[in-house]
């Protein structure tokens, strides 16, 4: 389709270039190469100073102060170090760590081992297969906040198809329990609506990886006569362990910044049993309106992913290497 | 490919410049805000009459309560337009008299010659006065309320059902007056077949997000002798909030949210409780005044099948205090617009019309009328919680001090963490911290 | 994902191997839409049908959580409705028979149009910008090219909330709070970085050989890049707007935040329906299915550009 458009818009160019005036073809002619990088890459990076860059300078400002969004009138003192002390110093802020990494880490455990099968199975290549891959990926477009909505619905005891569901395979009576509103059961709803939502990701990341490895180096081990078993342990694994790795990474970063599917399917409760780091720094900054604090809560938040996705690309790096 | 791109290229193009281009704002209209519930339709119905005589046009911005505080208070922060006139909660008063967000009403009062007089005392010192009780106002009073109780009569009248409840402790079924009452009768129809159904004893507050566990919890409290300081505007809270009276308050709360709740109702407020009650799972249910007139007119639950009730007594007797006063926005287009609304809406006849249709007015034209405790079945119950509410900290820093109180609440309530007593002294050393940052301390 | 032709991870699986991977993996999509078929199902059930238990498969398909959607109701009493005369609409009729009277329409037509404005507004911008920037990447030498890069990409790990704060602040000041503008470069500026990054591998695909013979025949630069480079980067150009799309028709964190009625978003916006007293969950069914459907038809239109991105996205990494 590209290819008889673009001789179709040669031969139309080819007359517009002629019916051009000289004079301004000149003119554009006349910019040079530098100043065309220039004029592409200017307006990107300004808006990114402006709406990136600043504001982080402003933030990191802010949190060496006192500031609070709600008193435009109040007097606002630099405070030092403060706020970052007494946030490092917050065991709520901890408990909140503590239940990010938890929903991180099991995110990321459910999501890789469903993701990386199902890549496997749709590998085989049945029919249909490409129609069905389709259809598996639809949660991933869809809006976590809109759809973790209508989850807080599904999990309704008695009247929530979840609970039904579940009573139906398992016998257990549908209000006997309560996923959103149990201390033990909250942390698991939120872990299975983005497991259900996000692992269509990491499959198509394997999948990615899967169709990377050459045929011959399954020929070779055919030849070898290495069984099926080894060969997936010993090819199909470590050759797409990068690709396993990058979905792990991506969900990884992704997860720890959770903030729209958990604010709306549990608002952080019962208690504070999932309350992950954003909804404490929503609650922080636009709840409580210590501006301040609050900066300095986002900053140690941004310098904690930003040095774990680091120090997690140069270990991905050295696997690729090998 | 291309023809599609081009086509999407062409109409948000369009869209984008169309809305860019600065709304062409009509003089003759405002945008009032409030919560979305039950006496907001009743204000749209009420506002046809001010439309109708002066031409202006009423848009409305009602927010869900969860989300209410939060989005209009960030919508006040952000200087943003949105809202002409706002009935605002009674705890905002500080922040926005202080802050500049709403315009100061003695004067035009003064000129209009409304008089505050004119109003329930308590209400307008607790939804127009900043600082609390001095004649500055903010706001005109729009709107009284108290959280009070409602239950089944038809299921309180059935006769085995009396029999049994005397059986079992010796009184007679009815109404409870007092908290321990209170969860002795939830407990006895907690798990009851009725109709063929099984049912629950009591609905009540457990909301973490906004406010709702701490609407709940303090019914218990005040009713207790709860009290926020020991001596007031001393903000020595050490000895009061988690005083053994608090604790015992406290104490009860849980045992009936644990004993005696519907099912997957660790989360609930104003319409979780309505659902609750309105789909005959519960027995009795808390919830705001506001709500009363909609019940009682509801075609399953409502007219004989139900009865109201103030909150019970513990040491004392107390409400924990709802209810709105209507302000100006600082910020608003159309201030001649938005005054002339609240003139009109304090005409004693349009207050009215205003408890006619369901809102609680709190003008003594309407209270002092020999006929509203007829008027309505709640209505005498209205006049008696009004007589003895109690509220959360007025001060400038509600919203921290609030949000601590709702972390305490659900942790200690639905999470089941801690004793009572350690989550009010952790609630006294929360709170003590955030006066401690404002130099109260 | 269908046109990869080439490799594949073993030999020639074996049929019965394929059947019994093609059961679980069917077996897995069909678990995976029952939410979603739940979520249609619900938007057009009555309200007390949509909460009775068990939950109901066979039911009376009505239009009452759409009626319920675009409209604001009053309860009135069942006199003052007789005294009205015949009802106007299917939706007139279904709403009178709960008692109640249709006040007004709801926002959330205003909302939705908000969407549509901001994330196409938005999509267009970072795609625009992004091509140019992206070809500027691949084609010229710029000083600190790698570091920049990496720059724009890292500005997509800050947890959004922590954005959120001064960019509040900075609004504020500037009077961009809830308005379609403030949203728009807000979303851009997210979007633009993930843009330059997939761009600029699909620009760097094309053989620079191709703008070199064009600007010998005659083009300039400027003509070389839009009559040769544009055209061959389309399916890139399609690949990376369905991504921006998605990400700001979907956004929630900074939509709640920064708006909060003029220039709201349906994200925030779809929560907050509620019917009179409790949840009105078929109404949120019925705002819900309206708001996925866009997407989906995207999705399924534009599938082969989609997957491109992703594994390509992936992969240059």
């Amino acid at each position: 389709m590209t290819d008889t458009n673009t001789t179709i818009m040669d031969k139309a160019t080819e007359r517009m270039v002629h019916a051009t005036p000289m004079s301004l073809a000149r003119r554009v002619r006349g910019l040079s190469d530098r100043a065309i990088a220039w004029l592409f890459i200017a307006p990107t990076i300004l808006l990114l100073l402006a709406i990136n860059i600043f504001p982080l300078i402003w933030a990191v400002r802010l949190s060496f102060t006192n500031y609070r969004a709600n008193r435009p009138n109040a007097v606002v003192e630099g405070v030092g170090l403060t706020n970052y002390q007494r946030v490092l110093n917050d065991p709520d802020i901890w408990i909140a760590m503590q239940t990010t990494a938890h929903f991180v880490f099991w995110t990321i455990i459910l999501q890789t081992l469903i993701g990386f099968s199902l890549a496997y199975l749709i590998d085989r290549k049945f029919k249909g297969h490409a129609f069905w891959t389709t259809v598996i990926l639809i949660p991933m477009m869809l809006s976590p906040a809109v759809v973790g909505n209508f989850w807080r619905f599904l999990y309704q005891p008695q009247i929530g198809l979840f609970n039904y569901i579940v009573s139906y395979a398992t016998g257990v009576p549908p209000s006997s329990f309560e996923m959103l509103g149990a201390v033990s059961l909250a942390p698991w709803s939120i872990i299975i609506v983005d497991t259900w939502m996000w692992t269509p990701y990491v499959m198509l990341i394997c999948l990615a990886g899967l169709r990377s490895i050459p045929d011959y180096i399954y020929e070779a081990a055919e030849v070898d006569r290495a069984s099926a078993w080894r060969q997936f342990w010993s090819i199909t694994i470590p050759m797409a362990l990068p690709f396993i790795m990058l979905a792990v990474l991506f969900r990884g970063i992704e997860n720890f910044k959770m903030f729209d599917m958990v604010m709306l399917l549990t608002g952080g409760g019962p208690g504070s049993t999932t309350e992950v780091a954003s909804i404490t720094l929503k609650r922080e900054a636009f709840e409580s309106w210590r501006t301040g604090r609050a900066s300095s809560f986002a900053i140690i938040l941004f310098v904690a992913v930003f040095g774990l996705a680091n120090i997690y690309v140069k270990a991905l790096n050295k696997v690729k290497q090998r | 490919m291309r023809k599609l791109t081009k086509a999407l290229l062409g109409a948000t193009t369009a869209l984008t410049i169309s809305t860019a281009m600065p709304a062409v704002s009509q003089a003759a209209e405002l945008t009032l805000c409030w919560a979305a519930w039950d006496p907001a339709n009743a204000l749209v119905e009420l506002s046809k009459d001010f439309t109708a005589q002066t031409g202006t046009e009423m848009k409305f911005e009602f927010v869900p309560w969860p989300n209410f505080a939060d989005r209009i208070l960030n919508e006040l922060n952000s200087g943003g337009k949105l809202c002409d006139l706002l009935i605002g909660d009674s705890q905002w008063l500080g922040g926005s008299a202080e802050n500049g967000y709403y315009v100061k009403l003695n004067d035009f009062f003064d000129k209009e010659g409304i008089k505050m007089s004119d109003f329930a005392e308590a209400a307008v010192n607790a939804y127009a006065t900043w600082p609390k009780g001095t004649p500055n106002y903010w706001a005109l009073p729009a709107m009284g309320d108290a959280n009070a109780w409602f239950y089944r009569k038809d299921w309180f009248a059935k006769p085995e059902l009396q029999a049994e409840f005397k059986k079992q402790t010796g009184r007679d079924l009815a109404i409870p007056t007092t908290w321990p009452e209170l969860i002795e009768t939830a407990k006895f129809f907690n798990g009851k077949e009725i109709d063929g159904k099984k049912v629950y004893g009591a609905a009540i507050f457990t909301e973490r997000a906004s406010e709702g566990i701490t609407m709940g919890v303090t019914q218990a409290l005040y009713a207790n002798g709860f009290k926020y300081e020991k001596t007031a505007g001393k903000y020595d809270m050490d000895g009061a909030v988690n005083s053994p009276d608090a604790v015992k308050g406290l104490e009860e709360y849980k045992e009936l949210y644990k004993c005696c709740t519907p099912p997957g109702y660790t989360d609930a407020y104003m319409g979780e409780t309505l659902d609750a009650f309105k789909s005959g799972q519960a027995a009795m249910a808390m919830n705001w005044f506001a709500f009363f007139p909609g019940l009682y007119k509801d075609e399953n639950v409502g007219g004989d099948k139900i009865g109201f009730f103030v909150n019970p007594k513990g040491t004392t007797a107390a409400s924990t205090l709802g209810g709105q006063g209507i302000s100006v926005v600082a910020n608003t287009d159309n201030m001649d617009g938005a005054l002339a609304y609240i003139k009109w809406f304090a005409q004693p006849d349009v207050q009215k019309k205003w408890w006619s249709l369901g809102g609680y007015a709190v003008h003594n034209a309407v209270l002092n009328d020999p006929s509203f405790k007829d008027s309505q079945p709640f209505a005498a119950d209205f006049l008696v919680a009004m007589n003895q509410v109690q509220d959360f900290w007025q001060e400038p820093s509600y919203a921290i001090l609030l949000q601590a109180m709702q972390k305490r609440m659900h942790d200690y309530v639905v999470a089941d963490q801690g004793t009572a007593q350690e989550a009010l002294d952790g609630l006294v050393k929360d709170w003590a911290e955030i006066f401690g940052d404002e130099g109260k301390l | 994902m269908s046109n990869a032709t080439t490799a594949h991870s073993v030999v020639e699986p074996s049929s019965t191997s394929k059947r019994i991977a093609g059961f679980i993996v069917i077996l897995y999509a069909v678990i995976t839409m029952v939410p979603l078929a739940w979520i249609f199902l619900t938007s057009i059930k009555s309200p007390p049908d949509s909460i009775s238990y068990p939950p109901k498969i066979v039911f009376q398909p009505t239009l009452e959580g759409y009626c319920n959607l675009f409209t604001t109701r009053t309860r009135q009493t069942p006199e003052y409705i007789q005294s009205l005369g015949p009802p106007t609409s299917t939706c007139d009729e279904i709403t009178r028979s709960r008692n109640m009277v249709i006040a007004g329409p709801s926002n959330y037509w205003p909302r939705f149009t908000n969407s549509m404005v901001i994330a196409f507004g938005s999509t267009f911008l970072a795609v625009f910008l992004g091509t140019l920037a992206a070809y500027g990447f691949s084609r010229f030498r710029v000083p600190l090219a790698d570091d920049l890069l990496f720059f724009i990409l890292s500005t997509r790990m800050m947890p959004p909330i922590a954005v959120a704060i001064p960019i509040y602040l900075m609004y504020r000041e500037l009077g961009l709070s809830d308005t379609a503008l403030g949203m728009i470069l807000l979303y851009t500026a997210v979007n633009v970085s993930l843009a330059v990054w997939l761009l600029k591998g699909f620009i760097d695909e094309i053989p620079r050989e191709y703008e070199e013979a064009a600007m010998i025949d005659g083009y300039t630069r400027l003509q070389a890049f839009r009559k040769v480079v544009l055209p061959q980067a389309t399916t890139g150009i399609a690949a990376t707007a369905i991504f921006c799309l998605i990400f700001a028709w979907n956004e929630y964190a900074f939509a709640v935040l920064l708006t909060s009625g003029t220039a709201q978003t349906a994200p925030p916006f779809i929560p907050t329906i509620i019917g009179e007293g409790g949840m009105d969950w078929p109404a949120v069914a019925a705002g819900t299915t309206i708001f996925l459907v866009p997407i989906l038809v995207f999705t399924i239109l534009l599938r082969k550009q989609l997957l491109r991105g992703i594994t390509f996205g992936a992969v240059r990494k």
